[in-house]
């Protein structure tokens, strides 16, 4: 949506006896503390009312797809690794199952259910961001704290196991850089045990408050209709009441058998759609996504010990063809198209990503809404500049 | 009074003015940090830190002045003053022992709130001369916002006023008797969230905001200049905690009251304050008009029927 010179005009005040006034237009960002990172919507305020609002991207743009064309697919994890830096691990497994897919090549179990652990991990990591994060934005500054506090328990044990923080380049194709470290299984199911009963800290500070509930319940509702249109994905459709979640749908690593009726996993949805329905999708994700986890990290631990990776040949060679591979990242669809001509690198690797769709569907939601409530739709369209921009 | 006296009672207030809203600060520094699992200031000045304040002082005065290009320069350089004077004349009307006050007028409680009515003008000025939209908004929402507390306010201290019989502060200490903590309840229930709304404490900050607004009126403001406003903050606190104790905690009021009523004073304001800290811990922020809702359809009619009931009592008992 383009912000035409008619809205930009001024017009003269036609009740209010000769007092002219006019539409302003606010940049926020790509500079502002609410739109984490370099995301810049372009609106008009009429007072403190949205007019219209027009996300510019492309601040971050740093050629992603392009770069994957000319590195091999090692290389390729380092930069699928950052798109989305909150989900670092959960955009390498969508790279190597894409790839192993391509070759045919089959992933030890022992590989496979470390996978399938760290990515449940990572998806709480990003979540608790997020919901520090969006409660940061409606005024309230403790839940990111407490957020960080789990965060930083989890981020230990991930960074015992590859030596990363935030990018653990731990994936390869075909398997995992190395095996687990001697009693990382117990430490890593310790500290799961830890976090779950401290959630509650989080759930009494956000539920069931009644300004957040005032800031946050009817606020920015997001009707089916739009997330089909716009491709919205992950959470945000799940509070919509859009019963989509690859996990489950078109299970990959070892979801298949984790989502089965009776199991730890459950897609969480809400019908309502608006802010509230974000926060609880997200908060019960997190629980459960914490209960997945703990099942990986059981079964990991019975487990006998075993390869972790396959022996690869000194250049990997993609035979020619092409497929489309999607994950559930924690913010949504997460896509790889690989296309390869047989070379050591693809002819082309093409990116969905979860938040493109997440901010262009703003354009929709934000006029006629207040500026403060714009700030409560931008915490609860859960998304990261660098996954928008690539 | 003589001039030796006046300059003694005027250091003193001035003094009182540099440091509590230092001690409020240092308390907002450490409840919140172990409220949320962390330990705030633990290395200025040595012992948990209790120098971190003046250290931030001295960083805020070796910054540099900026004045943005577009601002209107004198409006701009005053703001910050405008902001802070205010709550320096309400501290001096405030006493806080028997007798110990920095100025005892007759109708000190109308003066205090007709001084603290001018703080927001500092916060119009600032925002309008910043020559920044987000400045704009944020005065504008302060403008605003002053509408939905200060009747609230006003009515809430009249049945103090009321009750005791007199406008003086020092006087109504003195009239104050226990059983008025029940008696004007939702008097000061209404107070405090009014005095909330004044200060811009969570959750009514709007007018800051920095989540959507950036720092509404203080977003262009640095060093010293930006220094004055966090400090008229912090002094909106004292002055507030110090009110909410005079008219509704009975003041220095207390076992040993004729010796240790300045220390209970400080310690009801004290606790006053950590409330207000605490608020700030545990709860977002509303909106504007949620404000104006909450102000219209409950705190004026609440601070209505308070008056009322004052009214009755006072009549049925004297």
């Amino acid at each position: 949506m383009t912000v035409t010179a008619s809205q930009r005009e001024l017009t003269v005040g036609v009740g209010a006896a000769g007092l002219a006034t006019a539409d302003m237009t606010l940049n926020i960002g790509p500079q502002h503390p609410a739109t984490h990172g370099v995301l810049r919507l372009r609106i008009v305020l009429d007072g403190e009312r949205i007019v219209s609002a027009e996300p510019v991207i492309g601040y971050m743009h740093r050629g992603a797809e392009k770069l994957f064309e000319v590195r091999d697919y090692r290389q390729i994890l380092v930069l699928a690794n950052r798109h989305d830096w909150l989900s670092a691990f959960a955009n390498e497994v969508g790279v190597v199952l894409a790839v192993e897919a391509m070759l045919g090549m089959e992933v030890p179990e022992r590989a496979t259910w470390t996978r399938t652990l760290v990515t449940e991990l990572q998806r709480v990591l990003s979540h608790l961001m997020f919901l520090g994060s969006y409660a940061l934005e409606l005024g309230a500054i403790t839940p990111m704290f407490f957020a960080f506090r789990e965060r930083e328990d989890i981020q230990t044990v991930l960074e015992e196991l590859s030596g990363g923080r935030l990018h653990y380049m731990f994936n390869r194709v075909g398997g995992l850089r190395a095996d687990l470290p001697a009693g990382w299984t117990g430490r890593c199911e310790r500290v799961i045990e830890t976090i779950k009963p401290r959630m509650k800290d989080i759930d009494d500070l956000m539920l069931g408050n009644p300004i957040l509930l005032a800031r946050t319940r009817g606020v920015g509702v997001l009707s089916q209709d739009l997330i089909k249109a716009y491709g919205v994905s992950g959470p945000i459709a799940r509070a919509s009441g859009v019963d989509v979640d690859l996990r489950r749908d078109a299970p990959y690593l070892s979801y298949g058998e984790l989502f089965v009726p009776g199991g730890p996993g459950k897609v969480v949805t809400r019908q309502e759609g608006d802010g509230m329905a974000r926060l609880e999708v997200l908060l019960e994700q997190t629980k459960v996504s914490l209960d997945v986890a703990h099942a990986c990290v059981q079964r990991l631990a019975a487990l006998p010990r075993g390869p972790v990776n396959q022996r690869l040949p000194k250049v990997l060679k993609v035979p020619e063809g092409e497929s489309y591979f999607a994950t559930e990242n924690p913010l949504g669809f997460n896509g790889y198209y690989l296309a390869s001509l047989g070379d050591k690198t693809p002819w082309r690797l093409k990116l969905r990503s979860a938040s493109f769709g997440n901010v262009q569907v703003l354009s929709e939601m934000l006029p006629g809404q207040l500026l403060s409530d714009m700030v409560s739709i931008l915490g609860s369209m859960f998304f990261v500049v660098g996954d928008v921009d690539k | 009074m003589s001039v030796l006296e006046a300059v003694i009672r005027s250091v003193a207030v001035v003094a009182a003015f540099l440091v509590l809203p230092l001690l409020v600060g240092q308390t907002e520094h450490k409840f919140m940090a172990h409220m949320q699992g962390r330990l705030g200031p633990m290395y200025a000045g040595g012992w948990h830190g209790w120098a971190q304040l003046i250290a931030d002082a001295a960083k805020f005065v070796q910054k540099e002045d900026v004045i943005p290009a577009a601002a209107d320069r004198g409006v701009f350089r005053i703001a910050p003053a405008v902001a802070l004077i205010p709550y320096m004349a309400g501290l001096a009307f405030i006493p806080i022992g028997d007798g110990i006050v920095g100025a005892d007028v007759p109708a000190s409680a109308f003066a205090v709130l007709a001084a603290l009515g001018v703080g927001i003008l500092g916060h119009l000025m600032g925002g309008w001369a910043s020559a920044n939209k987000y400045s704009m908004i944020g005065a504008m929402r302060g403008a605003a916002q002053l509408v939905a507390y200060e009747l609230p306010m006003v009515l809430a201290v009249a049945s103090v006023a009321l009750a005791a019989g007199t406008l003086s502060l020092s006087g109504i200490v003195e009239q104050w008797q226990p059983w008025w903590l029940l008696w004007q309840l939702p008097g000061a229930i209404v107070f405090f969230i009014a005095a909330l709304a004044e200060i811009n404490r969570t959750p009514f900050d709007m007018p800051i905001a920095d989540s959507e607004i950036v720092f509404g009126a203080f977003t262009e403001y640095t060093g010293l200049r930006f220094a004055f406003f966090l400090l008229a903050e912090y002094a909106g606190i004292v002055v507030m905690a110090l009110l909410f104790t005079v008219l509704y905690l009975g003041g220095w009021a207390g076992p040993l009251a004729a010796s240790l009523g300045v220390v209970w004073t400080l310690l009801k304001a004290w606790i006053i304050a950590a409330i207000i800290v605490w608020m700030r811990v545990s709860w977002p922020r509303l909106r504007e008009d949620q404000l104006h809702r909450l102000a219209w359809v409950w705190l004026i009619p609440i601070a209505l029927f308070q008056l009322a009931l004052t009214a009755v009592v006072v009549v049925m008992t004297r």
